[in-house]
């Protein structure tokens, strides 16, 4: 038996949410006692596979294709069935990522599994059941669900766990998919990738937020460095975004980017419910805002009131002056 | 053309979340239920905008769910939806839902089906690929924009740090996010006109129940807020670093 349990890699490594996938594959491994089987891209470079081994894989299986490469998520799924066939795989794990969108619920319609998708815990075993906790309600509960069919598809809530490396090795092979049954196909037009020095929203773990309390859009530059001193990704508020003061990725909230860093700074951002549901699952939060009574500081864990424009510059000097001390 | 766009029930977002006393499901009493956001924000205003711009064609809503749910589906027919369809059950998980529309989409001959990216209750983001996968149908997801030329549609949608302009042949499925349309309040005539729309009712033969609910449990709130004075930014970052551990 074996869980099976998808990768990519970008940027000239194997990316942070198939790591924290490949160790969490190996935790229902020792569940179900079964090995691990991890599934990439045949194009990546092949000194890169080492990690996934190190993170816990038993196995890497490479598979080759334009299809592939292109992350057309039918001929992915077509892979899948056919590995975990081979592989007597009862479980599929994906990260809950755009990848894993896109061929978790194709999978699961293939294998006939009952799927949980945005897990946040390891799941237990019960009988022939795996019971999984997943957060619900955009934050505001968490719940356990069981899934009760032979084979079982799990994705991932990237940043639930950190990534574990430890000494272990993986054989690789290359396993040779049959894409003949792929029906329909879309076609890639036009990438538009943002160059950024920093990991994109839903990966940061460090985000520096701000909302409408700037005043102006010429007012970004302290939230900009605050967060470049600490390495943090820049985002806002729905107001800032639909008044075009900052640009539409950079949204977080329920309409916009759902995101769970280890740290997120709110800048003169009130704190509306449909804000919190897409950043309540930050673990550390910290308000800076004019306003006492601000709804945000309920769901804060520190609270600086006073004006932005005088708080942000000496935090980041704070920062600065910690990041020196430390070198 | 013809578009089918897929509905779903959830708690609307400002609603506190209590559940039975057994913890296995949510206490509907005094709960305002809403069509999904994303549901009727992005795929069903941009699917009547499809409509209109071409000046022919029907939009079907289609929604899983006991009859209680049938206010929720004449909302989406006075914002504008020619007519729709309930599949008549009580689905245990998105496999469910997806299994059904799918049954019931198959030969009827729809150039699209349309979901919003997720529903704000269980946030899966699974029933848009599934129906897809049942269908064998391209499925393109996270979708900020939609044009439909003859045959084949183009679309923006989420690559990792950036977005993609891809095309697809029609039928397709397409998950639909903001960006796509902006929030339509259905007027007079067409709170009106959905009295009398048809809404017909499917029964469900065998679902798959594949997964259950086991507990909820309502998110404890944070510990209380500590309060740092404006004038003590070091201290603020020496909680960052030693009790917080974030930096």
């Amino acid at each position: 038996m074996s869980v099976l349990v998808f990768t990519e890699a970008g940027n000239g490594k194997i990316r942070k949410n198939s790591l924290e996938a490949v160790n969490y594959a190996a935790n229902i491994a020792k569940t179900i006692s079964g090995s691990v089987v991890a599934v990439i891209d045949g194009k990546t470079d092949a000194a890169l596979l080492a990690e996934l081994g190190k993170a816990g894989a038993n196995k890497v299986l490479t598979v080759a294709g334009d299809a592939i490469s292109n992350g057309d998520a039918a001929a992915w799924a077509n892979a899948i069935e056919q590995i975990a066939k081979a592989e007597n795989s009862s479980v599929v794990v994906f990260s809950h990522d755009l990848m894993g969108k896109a061929i978790a619920p194709r999978v699961a319609v293939k294998l006939k599994a009952g799927c949980v998708s945005g897990a946040t815990g390891i799941p237990v075993a019960d009988g022939g059941k795996l019971l999984v906790e997943k957060a619900a309600y955009s934050g505001k509960a968490s719940a356990v669900f069981a899934i009760s069919s032979e084979k079982k598809v799990i994705t991932l809530l990237p940043n639930s766990f950190q990534v574990q490396l430890g000494g272990g090795t993986a054989e690789v092979a290359a396993f040779n998919a049959d894409f003949s049954a792929v029906k329909g196909s879309i076609v890639v037009k036009e990438r538009k990738t943002r160059t950024a020095a920093t990991a994109p929203l839903p990966e940061a773990e460090l985000v520096v937020s701000a909302g409408r309390g700037l005043k102006a859009p010429e007012n970004w530059g302290i939230v900009e460095e605050l967060a470049t001193s600490l390495g943090a990704t820049t985002a806002c508020s729905r107001p800032v975004a639909d008044m075009h003061w900052r640009p539409h990725h950079e949204h977080v909230g329920q309409t916009g980017v759902a995101i769970r860093p280890n740290l997120y700074i709110a800048i003169g951002i009130s704190g509306a419910i449909q804000h919190l549901a897409g950043v309540n699952g930050s673990k550390t939060i910290v308000v800076i805002n004019t306003d006492k009574e601000a709804p945000f500081f309920k769901s804060a864990d520190y609270g600086v009131v006073g004006d932005a424009f005088d708080i942000v510059p000496r935090l980041t000097e704070a920062i600065k002056k910690f990041k020196a001390a430390q070198h | 053309m013809k578009i089918l766009v897929c509905i779903s029930s959830v708690p609307d977002t400002t609603t506190k979340i209590v559940f039975t006393p057994d913890g296995t499901q949510l206490n509907k009493q005094g709960v305002q239920f809403v069509i999904n956001p994303y549901d009727e924000w992005y795929a069903l205003v941009r699917a009547l905008e499809l409509k209109e711009a071409k000046g022919s064609g029907t939009v079907t809503l289609i929604h899983a769910g006991p009859a209680e749910n049938d206010a929720i589906i004449r909302k989406g027919l006075a914002i504008g939806a020619d007519d729709a369809v309930r599949i008549d059950f009580d689905p245990a998980d998105s496999y469910d839902v997806a299994e059904q529309i799918a049954a019931y989409a198959e030969g009827k001959g729809f150039d699209l089906i349309m979901v919003g990216k997720e529903t704000i209750d269980t946030n899966s983001s699974l029933v848009g690929g599934m129906i897809a996968e049942f269908m064998q149908l391209p499925f393109v997801s996270l979708a900020s924009k939609l044009d439909v030329n003859g045959s084949a549609a183009t679309l923006e949608t989420d690559i990792d740090g950036g977005t993609a302009v891809v095309e697809t042949s029609l039928p397709a499925v397409v998950s639909c996010q903001k960006g796509m349309a902006e929030a339509r309040i259905p007027n007079m005539r067409g709170i009106m006109a959905a009295r009398t729309k048809p809404l017909t009712v499917v029964p469900v033969a065998n679902a798959s129940s594949l997964t259950s609910a086991v507990k909820f449990t309502p998110s404890e709130g944070r510990k209380a807020v500590k309060m740092i004075d404006a004038s003590n930014m070091d201290e603020l970052v020496s909680l960052l670093h030693n009790e917080a551990k974030v930096i």
